[in-house]
């Protein structure tokens, strides 16, 4: 018996060994995100979590670098076959989590698939179709020209068309997207990517193990299991890292910063982000606001530096537009411009001296210190006699208050989804039409059909020079017009023991590329 | 019996139509679950397509009367965040509530009661002073607080320089107050044991009970204080009745009076007032779950009220309502063997 057995562990063993030599990837980290994914259908809510999960078990067509440039992925290489035509070339060999090899059909299945999401239709919206040439090409084609075609292109991550196709045993089709109620995609996963999910309880924990025929033999990453756990308390998932519970946090709350840069088994990482945070000043509800003197010294009489500073700890850029650095349309000249007696000069030169009382509402668990933001800025506005009564809401109650334009003034907070600055016009200073969508989030009601036209121009110039100073001047007209308040870009935050280099795999969107990560 | 039962389970209705009625009733406050539903970037088309199909377009009326509907078969809708149904859901959180219950009911019991009726016996003694002083602090401090200091002192560890190192006695001190640390901070840990249905258990492994030692604690910590004040007073106000001097002038031994005669008495107050909290404790686990990530019907709880799951909203208050039930209908049940002077209703005196 004692032999029967020593022979089979030793069969084990040996079974085991090659395995072991192949994937060098052995270590383990331990993570705790403020949420886990809510499915495993990446095509089913376009979100952070989501981003985040597509990195780990799938893998885009190209992705953008830490300074937004692009890197190939699934797709070896591009070319430019006319205006509205990308010809692609895909890596042959690539492998799926299910043993299925990746080609082009796979493609087209997803890009269909995309076209058919609630949540990620908008951004497909100007391509036509997709034309499969052969296994390892194939060609995007758009309306019109269109400069972001690449950007786009980042969202377009491989599904295995053989895993997703048919039917469940009972009779349901297998490539349904489902809000709500159990579809077969969103408990289950096949990608290229780094990682496959090996278990997952909703809400408290996903395990995740290395893919072991992974495509990108190049790649650093030498983590061969991740346990996500969602710890939604700020000061518990803090705590986590500091105890030595987990190696790995995201985000790190500004009041904690302090705390965790000073503990020397930790190291923090904080960048620029590119979620704009900003105030609208609703025209159709107070006649003062349709005055661009009125809107001026409001831009006037608030401090960014100083919400930057004190409320949010340094932990946020100022801005004086929607653009961050790096996109197109950042316009560098234009910085803020607190100057609270200029401001009460162009109340007075309005016809405001007295000033007036309004309305202000925003969230106060949607984004960092929001509420402590919106009572700053309403103390701001006291001093040029606009008195403002303020009340903030549960994001879940400020939504729909958001979508009445059931205040004054009404704070949002603005990520675009393609990287790109038009897509902050479009959503938040297109004038408002309800046929079209456009200025879905415009709750200042501002129109300026010039503006919008020179952003439909930029819109279809694929010439990325004449495009950025195109955007750029639309920033500075903005600007001048002072069309809604922007406050700051919110900081990004990520902390790591010390022997997790964290360094390499983040970036401004916030999906790590965690695949690539290295554990000392 | 059989009455009293019938009695029970039709209150038991009762109590689960009124909340289910204002569970309802509120959800236009609760707002928007498809907010949490799809992206920002998704039209007004798109979303009002999904509330149709949702059918969140109907009056309030036709939505309960659905919803109610579908409830006398016992089937209370389908989570919108888990895609899951209700029931379904919170039978997979519950198991990790009632542990964290049991283990803070463990800890209560068994320090209250030594403790309580220590200070009866010996209201004088020192250690009942500083039994006494202690829970008052324990009582004013909000469960939250005691939470985060015992994580800090338990889980990351606290380094104490306070007193000069150079000397022996600094160098005890600051050793004495500084604390090492390593418990678990979060979670219920990887090693769960099956044991039926949806029930996984941390009673069985060493780092599942490693896990349960801060949660349980700091939900203990807001209901220890109160027991040993309770037990303590009703102790002293038996040792002062007319029974237990007339056994004490019969000569019987200070312990037969202590513990046999007295404590029984002491203890039927002390039933009632537990059965009552131990459903509230139910409830202030929301905290403690919250504190800890503790995966059960708490946490499950406050993110389906920021998420606006509305479905699953009204089913967990309407557990909760059954579970204050069968808790005060179990605490009566208990009562009738210890105390055979009470009758319940229905029974025959």
């Amino acid at each position: 018996m004692k032999k029967l057995i020593a022979a089979f562990v030793g069969s084990m063993a040996l079974a085991a060994a090659p395995v072991a030599l192949s994937a060098e990837a052995t270590k383990e980290l331990k993570m705790a995100y403020d949420a886990d994914p809510v499915t495993l259908d990446i095509h089913e809510q376009l979100s952070g979590g989501i981003l985040q999960l597509s990195h780990m078990t799938f893998d885009p067509l190209l992705r953008w670098t830490q300074d937004l440039g692009f890197e190939p992925r699934l797709a070896e290489s591009w070319e430019r076959i006319d205006e509205n035509t990308m010809r692609f070339k895909l890596r042959e060999g690539v492998k799926f989590h299910s043993g299925n090899e990746l080609t082009t059909a796979d493609v087209k299945f997803t890009f269909d698939r995309l076209k058919e999401s609630q949540d990620f239709k908008a951004i497909f919206k100007p391509f036509s179709g997709i034309n499969v040439i052969d296994d390892y090409t194939f060609e995007l084609v758009t309306s019109e020209p269109y400069p972001l075609l690449l950007n786009t292109a980042t969202y377009i991550f491989p599904l295995d068309s053989e895993f997703y196709s048919g039917q469940t045993e009972d009779g349901k089709d297998k490539s349904a997207i489902l809000k709500h109620g159990n579809s077969f995609a969103s408990e289950n996963l096949s990608g290229t990517g780094p990682y496959t999910v090996a278990e997952r309880k909703q809400g408290v924990r996903v395990e995740f193990e290395r893919f072991d025929d992974y495509w990108d033999s190049e790649s650093p990453g030498n983590v061969g299991k991740i346990v996500l756990t969602p710890i939604k308390e700020n000061a518990t998932r803090v705590s986590a890292l500091l105890s030595g519970g987990v190696d790995f946090i995201a985000p790190v709350p500004p009041n904690d910063l302090e705390r965790i840069k000073r503990d020397n088994s930790t190291n923090l990482v904080t960048m620029s982000g590119t979620r704009i945070i900003l105030f609208h000043m609703n025209q159709e509800r107070v006649e003062a606001f349709k005055n661009p003197k009125v809107r001026q010294a409001i831009a006037y009489a608030i401090n960014q530096e100083g919400i930057a500073a004190k409320i949010m700890k340094g932990f946020a850029t100022p801005a004086a537009q929607m653009s961050p650095a790096g996109y197109q349309g950042h316009n560098e000249s234009l910085t803020p411009r607190f100057d609270v007696a200029r401001a009460k000069e162009l109340m007075k030169e309005a016809g405001y001296e007295d000033g007036f009382t309004i309305t202000m509402m925003a969230p106060n668990n949607r984004y960092v210190n929001d509420d402590k933001i919106a009572q700053a800025v309403a103390a701001m506005l006291a001093r040029i006699n606009i008195k403002v009564d303020l009340k903030t809401l549960p994001k879940a109650q400020y939504w729909p208050e958001y979508d009445n334009r059931a205040a004054d003034m009404m704070m949002i907070g603005w990520h675009a989804d393609t990287e790109d600055s038009a897509n902050f016009y479009e959503f938040l200073t297109f004038c408002p039409d309800a046929d079209s969508g456009a200025g879905q989030y415009n709750a200042g009601n501002y129109c300026n059909p010039e503006i919008d036209a020179l952003v439909e121009k930029a819109n279809v110039e694929t010439d990325l020079d004449k495009r950025a100073a195109m955007l750029k001047d639309v920033e500075q007209r903005l600007y001048d017009d002072a069309a809604f308040i922007p406050l700051h870009w919110q900081d990004l935050a990520w902390a790591a023991k010390q022997n997790v280099k964290i360094e390499p795999v983040l970036n401004v969107m916030n999906f790590p590329y965690l695949g690539d990560l290295v554990v000392e | 019996m059989l009455a009293f039962l019938v009695q029970r389970i039709s209150q038991a209705l009762l109590v689960m139509f009124v909340i289910s009625v204002i569970a309802f009733a509120i959800q236009d406050g609760l707002g928007d679950p498809l907010q949490e539903m799809v992206g920002m970037s998704v039209s007004e088309e798109e979303r009002e397509a999904i509330r149709e199909e949702l059918g969140l377009n109907d009056p309030m009326v036709v939505q309960y009367l659905r919803f109610a509907g579908n409830a006398l078969q016992g089937d209370l809708g389908n989570s919108y965040f888990y895609s899951k149904p209700t029931l379904e859901v919170i039978a997979e959180h519950l198991p990790a509530t009632l542990e964290l219950v049991i283990g803070a009911s463990l800890i209560i019991v068994f320090l209250s009661v030594p403790i309580g009726v220590y200070a009866a016996i010996r209201p004088q003694a020192w250690l009942s002073k500083f039994f006494m002083g202690v829970s008052t602090v324990g009582i004013s401090i909000p469960v939250f607080l005691t939470a985060i200091v015992l994580i800090q002192l338990f889980s990351i560890g606290v380094r104490v320089e306070w007193f000069p190192a150079d000397t022996g006695w600094g160098q005890w001190l600051n050793g004495f107050f500084t604390t090492e640390g390593g418990l678990p901070s979060y979670g219920r840990g990887d090693e769960l044991t099956h044991l039926f249905g949806t029930w996984e258990s941390g009673f069985f492994t060493g780092t599942g009970l490693m896990h349960l030692v801060l949660p349980c604690v700091s939900l203990a910590s807001i209901m220890l204080p109160l027991f040993i004040r309770l037990i303590r007073a009703e102790m002293m106000e038996v040792l002062q009745s007319d029974y237990i001097r007339y056994a004490r002038a019969k000569g019987l031994g200070a312990g037969r009076i202590n513990f046999l005669h007295a404590l029984k008495n002491t203890m039927l107050p002390v039933i009632t007032v537990g059965g009552v909290q131990i459903g509230i404790m139910v409830a202030y686990t929301i905290l403690t779950e919250t504190v800890f990530q503790w995966p059960g019907v708490g946490l499950m709880f406050l993110e389906a009220i920021t998420r606006s799951d509305i479905p699953l909203i009204v089913a967990y208050l309407m557990v909760v309502g059954l579970i204050f039930v069968i808790t005060n209908t179990v605490v009566d049940l208990v009562y009738g063997l210890v105390n055979p002077t009470v009758k319940l209703t229905g029974k025959k005196a």
